[in-house]
């Protein structure tokens, strides 16, 4: 859209001293990659050195063409004054790359049922893929949901445009770079062997340029806000992004054997390595999985449901104990080792003290839709971020209780672990994520509605009872587990060996697989339905609630 | 948009904080009194286990320790007491079977009976991954449920292949004896290797050119016999399979009996003296004999 502008006043997208030094720093990432190409040790460090390459390329590309359609007087200016571009592309990469997690996750499920499907080759065997299904789930669906939203969000209850032109962009580009990246890695056997960190060193430092990009963007946005206080959900994504870039710095520590390997060895050793391991991994879930997401439900709970927040208070004092406390949580993953044990009992004892901290947040979800709670049965979309919630209270709960010394010497190394973990995450995370993408879809691309609310119901009836059979079978087939490892016979000898523990798995690792299969169903639906949406389609036989109509809410302009 | 002065929720009545972000407001509902009092009774009970178990870390004269706490707990002492309570438990029976011949134990109804639950785990955590969980091994590792033996069935003989293990070179008193490479180092040109295993086919009537199988008698009794037997029956002291029946370590069919005669063969299996004890041994040579197969 062009618009006549003030002579001398520049047009978004014209190269200015910023898109220079970008451009040159592109060149400089070009030149070098092409370097490491040339020289690389091996043929995966030498795979990715071309994919950098590509992307430094591309960006070159990209500073060129859009200058070039600035100087036409061409646009992305949507007229409401945000940043809304980048956050779409962040929609679309969160739908693609939910599905490729989910079905990743189905394929490994499928090969601890039937391990024949491995098929012998290396780059289908499970410990190549399990790291592909975690971080596609995790930092590929989860990160570009909290990016995209975290975008939405800032600008919205800041009522200012997203601070910096480009920058964005290259976060949104970046970190996608990151996960081909890591995700390719995988599949070639280059991993630290760290859980939720196994890329290695350079993908490391590249997530870290990023994601420093990713807070210096999100500081200026807050900072030139125009409304005199920060929203509670720009404190949780805030405390995200600050952690996440501490941690990921922390537990990555490590030197390359040389700058053209891809291979290179952690700073850390033994029990410290496991103890930064497990503070990394569990504050992942602390402010990843938690805090990030809690900064989602904090916008879309009460824009959907269009009710204030519960108690203001509650959210101050659950935020601010939830952030002190859960960072102390991390040891209670390393229960009877070799861990000491003050570091083990400090571990729990945080861990139970996080119980009601956590549950703060669900209490504000919930009560927020005190006097709205009719929408459950009129707005599907409502539902699933209400179910969401009650996910994320029933996870936070079995976690303090896990992480009891007593309850964990049955449930350590077991599936129970595993169903705990999916409850949070496919209840709280995909779900308040599904409701998020139903809201945004529609306003972001300006539909009067999403293309079919019906389609909404299945997904969320399918995605539920997928969940429920995953968790289930896993607490029955970890009960078990725990239970037929610790079992004695009369003489004292261990009754089952662990083989034999192994083979009882079967029918509830076939379970867990449906439970998956649904979920991934579950999660194409919504494609479809966010699809025929921005094509611009609505379902003719649909029932048009007053709800639907509420939700169109006009954004305000930034009073620029 | 910024309201600083009082607004009211109309459907809760209940006052918000003023502020508006993006038409969203906050109540100004107090902590719920339950939330609160569960999250003092949670930083109790925090507290009680700091009491009692060792937990804050300090430095005393310069050195990081710890608290103990009143219960003075070390894990890995409670460990080792729990895993001494139980060999002590089970101390006097092993002991007893360590002492007696293992032909007695198995006589004796009560030692047995420990012997093959012993015997049981011992396997499931030793000789599974190899042997299979159900003993039925794979290509390479003994079948132990049928009464084929190549280094003999007998309590004692398999008690002695569970000790020193097979081709296992740091036990001296282990089974030597080892298929030599014919094709590979030269011991036989390739066309007398073809025949020899032809004649190998003939025990048990499967070989596709007689006249090879005629001219491989020859080669067979030259340089075979030494170790399988003139019929080719194997000789448990050796450690040399009966050619002529339908059970083969490697695979009986033409191609893999022409791998092994060229390439020769030499499965190892660890002498479990140096991670088992005698007794324990005992339990599993009972137990693999009580197989099914045992002589």
């Amino acid at each position: 859209m062009a618009t006549a502008r003030e002579p001398g006043l520049r047009v978004p997208g014209m190269l200015t001293s910023a898109s220079w030094a970008t451009g040159a720093a592109f060149v400089i990432g070009a030149l070098w990659s092409l370097t490491v190409a040339a020289k690389a040790k091996d043929w995966g460090m030498a795979v990715h050195a071309w994919i950098f390459l590509a992307f430094f390329l591309g960006g070159i590309f990209w500073l060129g063409l859009r200058h070039l359609n600035a100087v036409e007087g061409k646009t992305d200016d949507d007229g409401t004054g945000y940043n809304d571009g980048v956050i779409k592309a962040g929609v679309i990469a969160t739908l693609f790359w939910g599905i490729a997690g989910f079905l990743a996750g189905v394929y490994i499920a499928a090969e601890l049922a039937f391990p024949l499907l491995n098929f012998d080759l290396s780059f289908l065997s499970f410990g190549r893929l399990r790291p592909l299904h975690t971080s596609a789930v995790i930092f590929a669906f989860g990160g570009n949901a909290l990016i995209a939203t975290s975008f939405y969000v800032v600008q919205r209850t800041c009522r200012t445009r997203l601070a910096g032109d480009i920058a964005p962009w290259f976060i949104f580009w970046g970190y996608q770079l990151f996960i081909v990246v890591a995700a390719t890695g995988y599949l070639m056997g280059i991993t630290q062997g760290k859980e939720y960190a196994e890329p290695e060193w350079y993908a490391d430092i590249w997530l870290t340029i990023v994601w420093v990009t990713y807070l210096l963007v999100f500081m200026l946005t807050l900072a030139k806000r125009k409304e005199p206080h920060i929203y509670v959900a720009n404190w949780f994504y805030l405390a995200f992004i600050v952690t996440i870039a501490m941690l990921h710095i922390c537990n990555n520590l490590s030197i390359p054997q040389t700058v053209f390997s891809s291979k290179s060895y952690q700073l850390f050793s033994g029990v410290q390595d496991a103890l930064v391991e497990w503070w990394y991994g569990h504050n992942a879930v602390g402010f990843f999985l938690t805090a990030g997401f809690l900064g989602m439900m904090y916008y879309f709970v009460p824009k959907r449901a269009n009710r204030p927040v519960y108690s203001y208070r509650l959210s101050i004092i659950h935020f601010w104990s939830l952030i002190f406390i859960y960072i102390w949580a991390g040891p209670h993953h390393l229960h009877y080792t070799a861990l000491p044990d003050w570091a083990q009992t400090l571990g729990m004892t945080f861990s139970i003290m996080l119980w009601m901290p956590s549950w703060g947040g669900m209490i504000n979800g919930l009560m927020t839709l005190s006097g709205a709670w009719d929408k459950l049965r009129t707005d599907p979309v409502i539902r699933m971020l209400v179910v969401s919630v009650a996910f994320y209270g029933m996870s936070t709960f079995e976690g303090p209780v896990m992480s009891v010394k007593e309850v964990n010497s049955l449930s350590h190394y077991t599936d129970w672990t595993i169903g705990h973990v999916h409850s949070g995450a496919l209840g709280w995370v995909g779900f308040v994520t599904f409701g998020a993408v139903y809201c945004l879809v529609p306003w972001l691309w300006k539909r009067e509605r999403l293309y079919s609310m019906a389609l909404v119901s299945w997904h969320f009836w399918i995605a539920t009872l997928g969940i429920v059979l995953y968790i289930t079978s896993m607490w029955v087939s970890g009960i078990l587990q725990g239970l037929m490892w610790r079992s004695y016979d009369t003489n004292g000898f261990l009754e089952y060996s662990f083989v034999e523990s192994v083979a009882a798995m079967h029918p509830f690792y076939v379970i867990r697989m449906l439970g998956g299969v649904l979920y991934l169903v579950g999660g194409a639906i919504m494609v479809y339905n966010c699809w025929r949406t921005i094509r611009g389609d609505l379902r003719a036989k649909e029932p048009v609630t007053q709800d639907d109509l509420a939700h169109r809410v006009l954004m305000p302009s930034p009073a620029d | 948009m910024t309201q600083e002065h009082k607004h009211r929720d109309d459907l809760s009545g209940v006052d918000t904080t003023g502020h508006e972000w993006d038409g969203i407001r906050e109540l100004n509902n107090p902590l719920p009194k339950w939330w609160l009092y569960t999250f003092y009774a949670c930083i109790l009970v925090a507290a009680v286990y700091w009491v009692l178990w060792p937990t804050w870390p300090y430095i005393h004269d310069g050195v990081w320790t710890h608290t103990n706490g009143v219960l003075s707990y070390v894990q890995r002492d409670t460990v080792r007491q729990e895993l001494a309570a139980v060999a002590a438990g089970r101390q006097q029976t092993l002991d007893q079977i360590t002492k007696t011949p293992i032909e007695n134990v198995a006589s004796n109804s009560q030692l047995m009976e420990v012997a093959l639950a012993g015997g049981k785990a011992a396997f499931g955590d030793n000789c599974a991954p190899c042997h299979g969980s159900n003993a039925a091994g794979s290509k390479g590792f003994a079948n132990l449920n049928d009464d084929d033996w190549l280094w003999g069935g007998s309590l004692k003989e398999i008690q002695q292949t569970i000790t020193h293990g097979i081709r296992w070179e740091a036990d001296d008193e282990t089974h030597q004896n080892q298929m030599p490479r014919f094709l590979k180092d030269g011991m036989l040109p390739r066309d007398q290797v073809n025949d020899v295993v032809e004649y190998v086919l003939s025990f048990s009537g499967r070989e596709d050119d007689k006249a090879a199988a005629t001219r491989g008698a020859a080669v067979f009794a030259a340089n075979c016999v030494t170790c399988h037997g003139a019929d080719g029956k194997g000789n448990k002291d050796l450690g040399a399979p009966n050619l002529t029946d339908a059970i083969w370590l490697y695979g009986g069919d033409k191609n893999t009996i022409l791998e092994t005669v060229s390439n020769g063969r030499g499965g190892v299996m660890p002498a479990w003296n140096s991670r088992l004890s005698e007794g324990t041994i005992k339990e599993l040579a009972l137990y693999v004999h009580s197989l099914g197969g045992g002589k």
